[in-house]
């Protein structure tokens, strides 16, 4: 055959799997108000950019007429190109094929593309749509789900890995987005449960819609799963582009630095906390007060909102940031915003990015329900991540900073390696009230005036004790200072710190309270 | 004019503080402590067998419910000595978590 004829003959066949399932089921994807899979990599990615690999794989499988099943590209598309420069990976389910389901070779594409984003140390982008493992293939989906779980887990901490949850994603296969390190969900689009509606019906007769179950919503305000929420793929793929452009493209790099801004002055770090100590204040608007251009890219918006985290950038560096957050219950520590938080600061740890951790919190939420789900197992995590970490911590005390919750968030103790105090700050082992009902006690009890002796008791410890120069005189306070120096201190302990080295002790790893 | 936020109130330690309240701590259950003299499924299952009548001594160790769930037979046993007092479920039911099957006296 002559050159030219090859030529067209290869592009006639690239044509007829570009097509995916055909028409048809394109259009059944389009009703669920979904994109296809190859439309999302050509919206995510920058233009032509993508290198698509396996087009042309085919699967083997004879049981179950599958023989007679010819399913282009195997129902799943991998490649690699740039988001705003930077290099990903990628691999994105075809609905449209067979439900995108996981077969042998299925998983052979998306660990061949895994394998390469490791080797290649870069991001590894997971679209997930599909309608779970491919039964007719047996043990060999079971196979390539283990395989790709695997690689999750090998990879994590050294390359970003992004799930991207377009579809339903059922049964095993949520492990994989479980096992990485951010979990995008779209509203009404994203579907991610154990087990579905069909079977809690049989089996406990309880009725769900997948939704309810499993839905977007669900997982980023109430089972922690997902790390960003949107209304639709649009503003999924921009929220993806957004976080590329805040981390490293792997644990051997720092994040790309930008131009340097000056923050928003709108927000007035002297004029954000109020006069009286058990008002809320939004702890966001401390954090725009001083970064970049006030630009917070805020993770996990909707989970645990008693503790904010998200990337901000200093002088033009990504930087982490833990906040607790006065604004939804007082700020308190409890099971949920201990994780949230412990997760961030190890990814953070991981990824060469410094933590600025703002601290105004009571202590842990009370309640047998807390008690009971085991907020002490959970609260140590954020203990040991802290601890763990050796990337440069650098911790502000904007008012309470009571008792555990003081050691907790970031404390000299920990090894942060600089501790400010703004004027505002509380550093005690409780609150005035709660003194005086355990240190106090016997003298108001038994005062002529319970109440007065109380008040007077309360006053008292808050003069001695409510404020940052008790913590400052044994220099576990590095400095008090003015909220509106901040920013400076802030610009120069994360510069100091550029080039901060710890020795770490060799083990193979601890045993962080899981 | 922005409205100001109606904000609710958490007591930490004696101290009030005025704060959104999360939709998680205002469905919490207030607790209750178990009763030794209620029989509870500890999983969701089908009632397989009832295997005591109303009225019935009972010995602490009898076997009381047989709750077929997760493709097992599981054995609900007696916690203390008395008398079945109520039986709230029959041969065939499919109870939830946390379901009382019977009440002893």
């Amino acid at each position: 055959m002559a050159v030219n004829k090859k030529i067209r003959e290869l592009q006639e066949k690239r044509k007829k799997i570009l097509l995916g399932g055909g028409e048809q089921a394109i259009e059944k994807q389009k009703a669920m108000g979904k994109w296809t899979a190859r439309e999302r990599i050509m919206a995510l990615l920058d233009k032509d950019s993508f290198m698509e690999y396996d087009l042309f794989v085919e699967h083997d499988a004879r049981d179950f007429d599958m023989d007679k099943k010819s399913l282009p590209s195997d129902g799943v598309i991998i490649g690699s190109g740039t988001i705003c420069n930077a290099p990903v990976a990628i691999y994105a389910q075809d609905f449209t094929v067979a439900g995108g389901s996981l077969g042998q070779m299925h998983s052979r594409k998306i660990t061949k593309i895994m394998d390469y984003a490791l080797k290649m140390r870069m991001p590894l982008i997971g679209i997930n749509d599909s309608g779970g493992a491919r039964i007719q293939e047996g043990v060999n989906s079971l196979a390539g789900y283990g395989e790709i779980f695997f690689r999750n887990t090998i990879s994590s901490g050294i390359i970003p890995q992004i799930s991207v949850i377009l579809g339903p994603c059922a049964g095993g296969a949520v492990y994989s987005p479980a096992l990485t390190d951010f979990v995008f969900v779209v509203d009404k689009i994203s579907k991610m449960f154990i087990t579905g509606p069909e079977v809690i019906k049989t089996v406990l007769g309880e009725e769900i819609s997948m939704e309810d179950l499993g839905g977007a919503r669900v997982h980023s305000e109430i089972t922690g799963n997902a790390h960003f929420f949107s209304m639709s793929e649009d503003e999924c793929f921009e929220q993806i582009k957004r976080l590329i452009t805040f981390i490293p493209r792997n644990n051997s790099s720092k994040a790309k630095s930008v131009e340097p801004g000056e923050p928003d002055k709108k927000y007035n770090p002297e004029r954000i906390v109020p006069d009286d100590p058990t008002l809320p204040y939004d702890v966001r608007d401390v954090i725009k007060s001083l970064i970049d251009n006030s630009d917070f890219f805020e993770i996990m918006e909707l989970y645990a909102k008693n503790i904010v985290i998200g990337f901000g950038r200093m002088g033009g560096r990504t930087t982490g940031f833990v906040a607790n957050q006065p604004l939804e219950m007082a700020g308190v520590l409890d099971v949920d915003s201990s994780d949230k938080a412990a997760r961030f600061i190890r990814y953070c740890d991981a990824f060469n990015i410094p933590i600025i951790t703002l601290v105004d919190l009571p202590g842990y939420l009370p309640g047998v329900d807390q008690e009971h789900a085991g907020v002490i197992r959970h609260g140590a995590k954020v203990l040991y991540a802290y601890s763990e970490a050796t990337v440069p911590k650098i911790t502000v005390i904007l008012r309470k900073a009571y008792g555990g919750g003081y050691i907790a968030m970031s404390s000299r103790h920990l090894r942060a390696d600089f501790v400010f105090a703004w004027p505002t700050a509380e550093i005690a082992v409780m609150g005035p009230e709660g003194a005086a009902n355990i240190i106090f006690r016997k003298e108001i009890m038994s005062s002529d005036d319970p109440d007065g002796t109380r008040k007077q008791k309360v006053e008292e410890y808050k003069d001695k004790f409510a404020n940052p120069y008790v913590a400052a005189a044994r220099g576990y306070v590095d400095a008090v200072i003015e909220p509106k120096e901040t920013r400076r201190f802030l610009m120069h302990a994360i510069e100091a710190s550029e080039n901060k080295i710890v020795k770490v002790l060799e083990k193979k790893h601890g045993l962080p309270p899981f | 004019m922005k409205e100001p936020e109606k904000l609710g109130i958490l007591n930490i330690n004696s101290t009030l503080y005025k704060t959104r309240l999360s939709p998680k701590f205002l469905k919490r259950k207030p607790y209750t402590p178990p009763s030794q003299k209620a029989i509870i499924s500890f999983i969701p299952g089908t009632v397989l067998e009832i295997l005591v009548e109303k009225g019935q001594d009972v010995r602490k160790g009898e076997d009381l419910v047989i709750l077929d769930a997760m493709k097992m037979q599981n054995i609900m046993k007696c916690n203390i000595d008395g008398t079945i007092k109520k039986i709230h479920v029959k041969k065939g039911d499919k109870v939830s978590k946390g379901t009382i099957l019977l009440e002893l006296k």
